[in-house]
């Protein structure tokens, strides 16, 4: 027992696989946050008159507002003045042009996460919006999506090549008055992706982009924008993993998807970024703003996330169902380890009729980790026959870790139908005691019955980020069990 | 400054003023100290507004601006006829009327040794020593607790020797029949070891008018002592009622409480148990059957502090017309209380497009091995049962009312009291017929 505890402990506190920087040549915007920095920021990315306006408007409601106290997470106070909003790798000449003109070095901080753009052009059928920092250095398959009339690109190029699509939709799911981080994003967002799918279209691949964070001191900002129109498709991977720093990374994205008539859009994340070291030093701040909307009528939105990093995650992708007969999924695994707190959730808005919704969270604990579900399912007055079922489960690992559910319900309709249902438990002993009695060591049979929690949300993902996924929790829990 | 929290609150402390000279145990320091400083604490924060999140759901806007009688005027009203039609048979019965124990109505009947059962008012005045301040002042400081120190008059003040067991049940019954009166009552429910009783409290109403009723219980279990508590609240329907529960539990202890809230215009039962001791039980049941306007709030908080604690809770409610009915449910392990099991199930039925319910379970675990579950759900009556009863001939409202009562009979069932069964049952039905027309 006692060399088996050892072994735990040694996995336990296994420190972050993906802990290293790159040394690049960065071109920041100086520290703080004001109307000269914003000014700065859209100058140098040669926005039109509009962008520089909505960035003015959304920071001077910002400079009104507070931040959050309600949820249950802690940490020191932010100083957003002590923060630099914009850092791009820095040009060479006029900047790349093709994979082959992108910085070597930073190629090679992909491959080193695995994601060797000129490979996965090829064998995995994959588009690769990569984001290094704030700016998009390289995007593949673009003539491929050009064919169909897609649209993806970085958001600074929707910006100055898309303007009236742009403008119809920015904002329109996630105002700048939303919330605290939202409006903060939307004052000094550096990059993001952007996508449009035309009417009719069923887009052939998974597209996908990779967020990291490098630079010291470099809040990223990022904004994500998805328009499905009438009777499209489309599945859209985030990825994400950032390399170990000690001080605190503030990362406050905005994503908004509008799903018009009879489209379908599945975002899936997995999210691994540092969740700092085992005594809680360090670690990405993730105050993220997540929401769609089913805006026509039978179209389909669907999240599924696996937060297993960050030291702190705050986020609830929701889902406003506006459309007669729309759907809302949401899928979530969060895993908490060490001193990483989880406030994760979600809201999905019923107005229209016949809507419906499906909420499967698995929250799991282990080391000193909060980990708490908190969602609302509201049914309007209009949500004539909307129909919702929840459940949300939460496995503990440990006695020093802790679970929260507080899921709100709000019905205002006597036809809606609302089920939750939540469960906590610790991790089931006879199944542990089966497990090894048949030859399994004690992290396998954690690993195994983790993974069993978890399958109904990893079913939802697509192939590639179901296997990634598995390595992510198994790595993370082996031998979390004291 | 004239901000309703300001003028409320020195409408409060002016009315302490005058009526400090006439609160029972005026002679007790350690309570005048305590009423003094509730009564700070009031003027300092107000009444809750719809911005904190406990009274999210719940508008206090029209207590907050009335100014209530705080003294009741004599009761004229003939009683005896409320009284025997309520009385239930066997029962240890007292009767508090406008929130003063009424010596002529009660029927205490022969208590066996070892049970003290009082008014409050008589023991502050005649056996002070015998009323631990702990007891009194243990509650949580809020709005309604800090008003209802304040003022504080009467009450029932029920005291269980060891291993004493009450065969009978003791029913309190508050009537109420002042319109614009606040009834500020404490009930004190005090087990010692190994003792067990029923209590049936029950406020019922002369007349429709409007009043508030805050009324705040105190109930400690020692180890190994057992308390049933039917809480039956059939108030005015222009009334407020408030009622604030805090329940105290040692080891191997058992509370099992059931609350009935079919009258009133806006009520709000707050119940806060801590498991203080190893292996204590506790189960809390709910009814609610709202009509009209009528909102009724109920928040549970389930505190698992030490090892091996229990909780069951199940909370239905049936909603008609415009109104509107709040659930918050919460359970708290701590990081002791391991082998802590908790269950907590709210079901709602909806029969009309504009009533609106709200409910918030929340389970907050600190400790690892537990088993916590709970479980919420809102629907309508289901049209293939309504259409089979039709097909029967039975008409449309009939076949309603008829599975209305099928859902909400479950939580009488469980009552293990049965006089009191046959009350309830009596009351549903009366209140089905009052919302299905």
């Amino acid at each position: 027992m006692a060399t088996e505890s050892m072994q735990l402990e040694a996995l336990i506190s296994r420190e972050y696989q993906h802990g290293f920087s790159t040394t690049l040549e960065t071109d920041s915007v100086p520290i703080g946050l004001s109307e000269g920095v914003i000014r700065l920021i859209s100058a140098k990315k040669e926005e039109p008159e509009f962008m520089l306006e909505w960035r003015l408007q959304a920071y001077r409601h910002w400079l009104t507002m507070s931040e959050p106290e309600w949820s249950t997470v802690h940490h020191p106070a932010i100083d957003y003045q002590a923060i630099s909003y914009y850092s791009a790798p820095k040009a060479r000449r006029d900047g790349p042009s093709s994979l082959a003109d992108v910085d070597p070095e930073l190629l090679r901080t992909y491959e080193k996460l695995g994601v060797p753009l000129e490979e996965r052009e090829i064998l995995s059928g994959v588009a690769v919006d990569a984001v290094f920092d704030s700016i998009s250095v390289a995007t593949t398959f673009k003539e491929k999506l050009g064919e169909l009339g897609i649209i993806f690109c970085s958001f600074s190029e929707a910006v100055r090549e898309q303007p009236e699509l742009l403008k119809h939709y920015l904002g329109s799911v996630v105002p700048y008055t939303d919330n605290y981080f939202a409006s903060l994003n939307s004052a000094v967002f550096s990059d993001g992706s952007f996508c449009y799918i035309p009417p009719g279209v069923h887009c052939p691949m998974e597209l996908s982009t990779y967020f990291r964070i490098n630079a010291i001191n470099t809040g990223q900002f990022e904004r994500t924008l998805i328009i499905a129109d009438r009777d499209s498709y489309v599945s859209y991977l985030e990825g994400c993993t950032a390399p170990m720093r000690d001080e605190n990374q503030l990362h406050a994205a905005v994503v908004e998807l509008i799903a018009l008539d009879n489209a379908q859009i599945r975002y899936a994340t997995v999210q691994n970024w540092y969740p700092g070291d085992k005594e809680g030093k360090g670690g990405i701040y993730n105050f993220v703003t997540k929401r769609g909307e089913c805006r026509g009528d039978n179209s389909k939105i669907s999240w599924t996330q696996v937060e297993t990093g960050s030291a702190i995650t705050w986020k609830y992708p929701s889902v406003i169902l506006k459309g007669d007969n729309s759907q809302g999924e949401f899928h979530s695994v969060a895993l908490t380890n060490h001193y990483q707190q989880a406030d994760t959730g979600t809201k999905m808005i019923h107005l229209g009729k016949n809507t419906r919704s499906n909420i499967v969270a698995k929250g799991i604990s282990a080391g000193h980790g909060h980990n708490a579900y908190r969602g609302l399912v509201k049914m309007a007055k209009s949500a004539v026959g909307a129909r919702n079922y929840s459940q949300c489960d939460s496995l503990l690992l440990g006695d020093k870790c802790a679970a929260h559910t507080f899921p709100y319900i709000e019905v205002k309709h006597p036809s809606a139908r609302v089920e939750h249902e939540a469960t906590t438990s610790r991790i089931g002993q006879e199944q542990l005691f089966y497990c090894q009695s048949r030859g399994l060591s004690a992290e396998d049979a954690v690993s195994i019955i983790v993974n069993g929690f978890c399958k109904e949300v990893f079913q939802e993902l697509p192939m590639e980020f179901a296997v990634e996924a598995q390595k992510l929790l198994g790595v993370s829990l082996e031998g979390s069990i004291g | 400054m004239n901000t309703p929290q300001a003028s409320s609150a020195s409408y409060y402390a002016a009315a302490y003023q005058r009526l400090s000279p006439l609160l029972p145990g005026g002679g007790l320091g350690w309570l005048t100290q305590a009423r003094r400083a509730a009564l700070a604490r009031f003027a300092r924060h107000g009444f809750p507004t719809q911005r904190d999140e406990d009274w999210k759901y719940t508008s206090l806007a029209a207590i907050a601006a009335a100014r209530y009688d705080l003294w009741p005027a004599a009761c004229v009203d003939p009683l005896a006829g409320v009284v025997s039609q309520r009385a239930l048979a066997g029962a240890h019965l007292l009767v508090f009327v406008n929130g003063r124990l009424h010596p002529g109505l009660s029927r205490p009947g022969d208590l066996p040794p070892g049970v003290r059962l009082n008014s409050l008012a008589y023991c502050l005045e005649e056996q002070p020593a015998s009323v631990d301040p702990l007891l009194l002042l243990g509650a949580a400081a809020a709005a309604f607790a800090d008003l209802n120190l304040a003022f504080m008059a009467d009450g029932a003040y029920l005291h269980l020797a060891a291993d004493c067991h009450l065969a009978a049940p003791i029913q309190l019954l508050f009537i109420a029949s002042q319109a614009n009166l606040a009834i500020q009552q404490r009930n004190v429910l005090w087990a010692a070891a190994g003792s067990s009783a029923c209590i049936i409290e029950q406020h019922v109403a002369l007349g429709e008018g409007s009043y508030l009723t805050n009324a705040l219980s105190n109930v400690v279990l020692e180890a190994g002592a057992s308390i049933e508590h039917y809480l039956l609240q059939q108030e005015s329907p222009a009334a407020s009622h408030i009622a604030t529960i805090d329940v105290r539990q040692q080891a191997n202890s058992s509370y099992s409480s059931a609350s009935f809230a079919f009258g009133a215009h806006l009520a709000r039962t707050g119940i806060t148990v801590a498991l203080q001791g190893e292996a204590a039980r506790c189960s809390l049941d709910g009814l609610y059957l709202t009509a009209g306007r009528q909102h009724v709030d109920h928040h549970t908080c389930i505190d698992h502090r030490q090892a091996g604690g229990t909780s069951r809770q199940l909370y239905k409610g049936v909603l008609s017309g415009a109104s509107r009915a709040v659930f918050n449910g919460r359970v708290v392990v701590h990081p002791d209380a391991q082998r802590s099991d908790a269950e907590q199930s709210n079901r709602n039925l909806l029969l009309s497009d504009k009533a609106e319910i709200d409910t918030k379970p929340q389970l907050e675990i600190w400790a690892d091995d537990v088993k916590c579950s709970h479980a919420a759900t809102v629907a309508q009556l289901d049209e293939e049962q309504v259409f089979y009863l039709r097909s029967r001939g039975i008409e449309q409202a009939k076949a309603r009312t008829m599975l209305s009562r099928a859902f909400a009979r479950e939580m009488i069932d469980r009552v293990a009291c049965s006089p009191l069964q046959e009350a309830l049952d009596e009351a549903l039905r009366e209140k089905l017929r009052v919302m299905s027309c």
